[in-house]
């Protein structure tokens, strides 16, 4: 079980049988601003992310934990440091980090089904197989009716779906999501988070998910991250030892709170470190 | 640790409070917060309902589609009305300005001897091939200008500066080089429109979010994927509104063109008649541009509809 892996990071040289999936290590990323001054965004995080787990970053605004994601998808170069999946040095971007944004990114001349099969299409997947997955998808995610509408037919919620449908359809070793309920209101984002917990409990696929959120970090997460503010730094690593399966109402669960009393307090000193 | 609850709670009846029905119907509904709610909707209640010159005089509010056509109509009727009165009421010299009855005669006496449909179709032949000349390559390009940044730097310097030259100051230079015929017509088509389709459609292409891309990306689209099943369709839009933009223009470039040098064409028409005094004919060829500009318009708003239905 995830609850009994030590709160310590993992020692640099593991002879562990099963390697993390993800291990980043000492990522640094720094950027120049104008007048040729660079800004530290992160500096020297190392995280292990082992298979099956829901991993959650949760920071303040601006923390860099963002950043952290497009660093891991390829999308931006790490300054420093090194992120390994599966053992191999990731480079550019590929199918196998998959990657929900908190922007809407569905193609908006594609219907819902031919966004999902996007990925697919590109790896030149058989139409036959294609159909199955993309069908399957989008019953889990509970869009099969809607599958020939256009992305500007649907709610945001909705839309975030799809955008979840189309990563997995892709069969990615890891899930990267960065605040992909941000834009929804509370309610939505709520049946979001339950939808992701039902459809992680299905097939357990590594995730790593961001957020700014703390009981949607505790709700999903096997483990939460927390960071401090700018330069983002990793300030402690929270196991969650709320059984799965979960549901919504385990945010009233004493537990629960205790973690999130936790965490508050960890993110508020952040708060006050700050304005010293 | 109740605070958590609350403010669960709290978020709940704020969601659930607005509407588009408005307050006052949801507060009929949840009995409790009526008569709290009741002052509110009715301070937010707009004016008079029902009045139609409330509805005319309220900021981007709908009217229907009748009252649209009857005010366009009316607009028209004004506009021919009033040519009217000045020439059937002899307040203007018919040399200067023909009553709307001898333009109507000059179109069925130049349609009987088949000038009107000849020169009609010499000048459709030449602003359809420089428009399509000009677009074959000024979308490939443009993309390709949108999308990568050294295209962009190498070309966007020279085709500002050429954007800006009045293509008319070059209908000398052409005439030399080319001489009056068709060629030279089709290149100050090309001319006028080239330029500024490049740069339109670069302008659109560079502004196709970045998200778009980062997710094709992690999809795992390669980076002529990108170009192709991402950057182009998400240009499309917004291309074939600078197609149906620009084709205007190039009717105004034809028309420079055909008054200045040419032997054919609605502009070529107008210029011989002002020789010959015949406003009628004039007036004849300005409205047969104004229809035929009318009909390209409509198609490429068909168009538009048809290869780009999830923009409309």
């Amino acid at each position: 079980m995830m609850l009994n892996l030590t709160q310590e990071g993992h020692p640099p040289l593991t002879s562990q049988a099963t390697p993390p999936q993800l291990r980043i290590q000492d990522v640094r990323l720094e950027y120049e601003v104008r007048g040729g001054k660079t800004v530290l965004a992160i500096d020297n995080i190392s995280i292990d992310v082992p298979k099956n787990e829901f991993a959650v970053i949760v920071g303040p605004s601006g923390c860099g934990k963002s950043s952290l994601l497009y660093l891991i998808a390829g999308l931006a170069q790490c300054s420093g440091g090194s992120i390994e999946l599966d053992g191999h040095e990731t480079d550019a971007p590929g199918p196998d980090r998959g990657m929900v944004f908190q922007s809407y990114t569905l193609f908006p001349w594609l219907t819902v089904r031919e966004n999902v099969e996007f990925g697919l299409k590109r790896r030149n997947v058989p139409t036959e197989e294609r159909e199955r997955i993309v069908n399957r998808y989008l019953n889990e995610i509970g869009l099969a009716a809607f599958h020939d509408s256009y992305p500007k037919q649907l709610s945001g919620g909705m839309m975030q779906r799809v955008a979840i449908a189309r990563a997995l359809a892709n069969d990615p070793e890891i899930l990267l999501m960065d605040e992909p309920f941000g834009a929804l209101d509370s309610q939505t984002r709520t049946q979001m988070q339950q939808l992701l917990l039902n459809v992680w409990e299905r097939d357990h696929k590594t995730v790593l998910f961001v957020t700014h959120d703390i009981d949607e970090a505790i709700l999903l997460g096997d483990r939460v991250y927390v960071m401090t503010s700018r330069p983002g730094r990793l300030k402690e690593e929270v196991v969650v030892p709320i059984p799965r399966p979960r549901t919504i109402d385990m945010v009233m669960d004493p537990e629960f709170i205790k973690l999130k009393r936790h965490i508050l307090d960890l993110l508020k000193n952040e708060i006050h470190d700050e304005a010293h | 640790m109740k605070d958590g609850a609350a403010s669960v709670s709290l978020e709940t009846l704020t969601i659930a409070d607005p509407g588009p029905e408005g307050p006052g119907s949801d507060s009929a509904r949840q009995g409790i917060e009526t008569r709290a709610s009741l002052p509110i909707a009715e301070r937010k209640r707009p004016r008079r309902r029902g009045s139609r010159l409330n509805t005319y005089l309220t900021p981007k509010a709908e009217i229907s589609r009748r009252e649209s056509l009857f005010v366009a109509l009316g607009v028209w009727l004004l506009v021919v009305g009033g040519w009217a009165g000045l020439t059937y009421g002899h307040v203007m010299p018919e040399i200067f300005l023909p009553t709307p009855g001898s333009v109507v005669g000059a179109f069925f006496r130049l349609l009987g001897n088949g000038t009107l449909g000849e020169h009609v179709l010499a000048s459709v032949q030449v602003v359809v091939l420089g428009f399509l000349i000009s677009s074959v390559i000024a979308v490939p390009l443009g993309i390709l200008m949108g999308t990568f940044r050294i295209v962009q730097a190498a070309l966007e310097p020279l085709v500002n500066f050429i954007r800006y030259l009045p293509v008319t100051s070059f209908v000398p230079l052409f005439i030399l080089w080319i001489g009056i015929g068709i060629e030279q017509r089709i290149t100050i088509i090309f001319f006028g429109t080239f330029f500024q389709q490049l740069v339109m459609i670069a302008d659109i292409t560079r502004s196709v979010p970045k998200d778009l891309l980062n997710a094709s990306y992690t999809l795992g689209a390669t980076r002529r994927d990108v170009v192709v099943h991402v950057l182009a369709p998400a240009s499309l839009p917004g291309i074939l509104d600078t197609l149906r933009i620009t084709m205007g223009w190039a009717w105004t470039y034809l028309v420079v063109a055909e008054l200045v040098a040419a032997s054919s064409g609605l502009g070529y028409i107008s210029m011989k008649a002002m020789r010959g005094f015949q406003v009628d004919v004039i007036f004849l060829a300005i409205a047969i541009i104004g229809i035929l500009g009318l009909i390209t318009d409509q198609l490429f708003r068909l168009m538009r509809v048809r290869l780009a239905p999830w923009a409309q």
